[in-house]
């Protein structure tokens, strides 16, 4: 028992001593104002990263990369690792990877009936892909600027590029799924929904620029960096990544499932009995 | 120009190659091997289910088989019993009628044999009579003097006598 008062008392003295050494050390000076940070968060134009020497890219485009190579990763190690050792009554593990791919295999059945082979493929890849590159700001990956000053790697999809390129993807996979259902009639479907790409590119960017901006500000302030970022940094960003992966993921699936509906055929009009003249 | 918002075509154009090659090594590497394990473990319970219904089915066959045999059976040994039964009745009857066919031949035997008896006894006393009278005769005919007729009478009323004892 007094172990573990003594342990406390250690514990309390060390975060205390802490939180005084970093109040009394300050930062050492900003490179930039908090509106010019907000405004790089959004518009990514001053703080640009080389892309191996041939291009300068927004750090979303970095982290993009990044969490594809983490996903190809992992997904290669279960490959390797895991999936030969499946069982017909599966362990924890095997369960947790049946239920990631069945989730989106039953989303892309359950709401496009008629055609779903490549749909099941894009909302695991899509989903997948949201979910694991909004946790990725969680772990604050550094990078250097074209300039020099180091920056932190923001979610790929808090980059208007990305947001866009999944969008318009997302788009171009309904309207593949139209023309393989309904030729021409599905074209014409898909670019009734002509407002979708656009709806679903800035809602991606909107709702994770706003995570972003957040998080910006909340850690610009030394004294906003005690407690609050568990909440604003870790639960919204987990809220954000389950909620934008089900939010496309879901609406893709509609709108799959809506365009690559086969066409009804229309009951033929009963001809109308031609009236007798009648006479008088 | 350049396009509002800093967007880029070009890192568009990149962010696709990104989620193509994602999308392609996903599901090569994970949606594939585990999709194809869910439907081989799909398929292999379905087989079960197949073969657990195909014996319930083979089960309620040799159940309705043998049910039908045993109504079959039950009808043999109702049909059985009845024809048992017939041929029970019918065997009485003829023996009834065989019996009453004896006992009519019996009864007409022994009403020829009465017949018989009674003209045998018939016949018996007629000759008895006659040796009878003519013992009388002789004997009337042995005795001179007397009356013939009377003792003839008299012998005759002594047999009558006779034979009332």
């Amino acid at each position: 028992m007094k172990r573990h008062k003594k342990g406390l008392a250690v514990w309390l003295t060390a975060v205390l001593l802490l939180l005084i050494a970093a109040l009394l050390a300050g930062s050492p000076g900003r490179s930039e104002s908090v509106q010019e940070a907000m405004r790089d968060a959004v518009l990514h134009d001053a703080n640009q990263v080389s892309l191996l020497g041939l291009k300068t890219v927004s750090p979303g485009m970095i982290s993009a990369f990044g969490v594809t190579a983490a996903l190809l990763a992992l997904a290669a190690v279960m490959r390797i690792f895991v999936i030969p050792r499946f069982r017909l009554q599966p362990g924890k593990l095997q369960l947790l990877l049946e239920e990631w791919v069945g989730l989106f295999d039953g989303m892309a059945k359950g709401n496009s009936p008629h055609r779903n082979k490549f749909l099941g493929l894009y909302l695991f890849s899509a989903g997948s892909y949201i979910f694991v590159g909004t946790l990725s700001e969680l772990l604050g990956l550094q990078a250097v600027t074209v300039h020099g000053h180091p920056i932190t790697l923001p979610a790929p999809l808090s980059d208007v590029n990305g947001a866009i390129a999944m969008g318009t993807l997302s788009y171009l996979v309904i309207l593949s799924g139209g023309i393989a259902s309904n030729g021409l009639g599905g074209v014409g479907r898909t670019l009734k929904e002509f407002s979708l790409p656009i709806s679903m590119s800035f809602r991606l960017f909107g709702a994770l620029l706003s995570g972003l901006l957040v998080t910006e500000l909340v850690y610009y302030y030394v004294h906003l960096s005690f407690v609050l970022p568990v909440v604003v940094g870790v639960l919204f960003t987990l809220l954000h990544a389950l909620i934008q992966s089900y939010v496309l993921t879901m609406l893709v699936a509609l709108y799959y499932g809506e365009v690559s509906e086969p066409p009804v055929p229309k009951p033929k009009k009963e001809k109308k009995p031609a009236l007798q003249a009648e006479t008088p | 120009m350049p396009f509002p918002l800093n967007i880029d075509p070009q890192q568009i154009l990149l962010h696709w190659m990104n989620l193509a090659i994602l999308t392609g090594g996903l599901y090569f590497l994970l949606y594939k091997p585990v999709k194809q394990f869910m439907d081989k473990r799909t398929a292999h319970y379905q087989e079960l289910e197949n073969q657990a219904a195909d014996k319930l089915a083979q089960a309620e066959q040799l159940r309705a088989q043998a049910q039908a045999k045993l109504e079959a059976a039950d009808d043999e040994i109702h049909d059985e019993r009845m024809r048992a039964q017939q041929a029970a009745q019918q065997a009485a009857q003829e023996r009834l009628a065989q019996a009453e066919e004896q006992a009519g031949r019996m009864i007409a035997k022994a009403k020829v044999e009465a017949e018989q008896s009674r003209e045998r006894a018939l016949r018996e006393s007629q000759r008895e009579v006659r040796e009878l009278a003519a013992k009388a005769a002789r004997k009337l005919a042995a005795k001179p003097g007397d009356d013939i007729f009377d003792k003839f009478l008299d012998l005759a009323e002594e047999g009558g006598a006779h034979e009332g004892r």
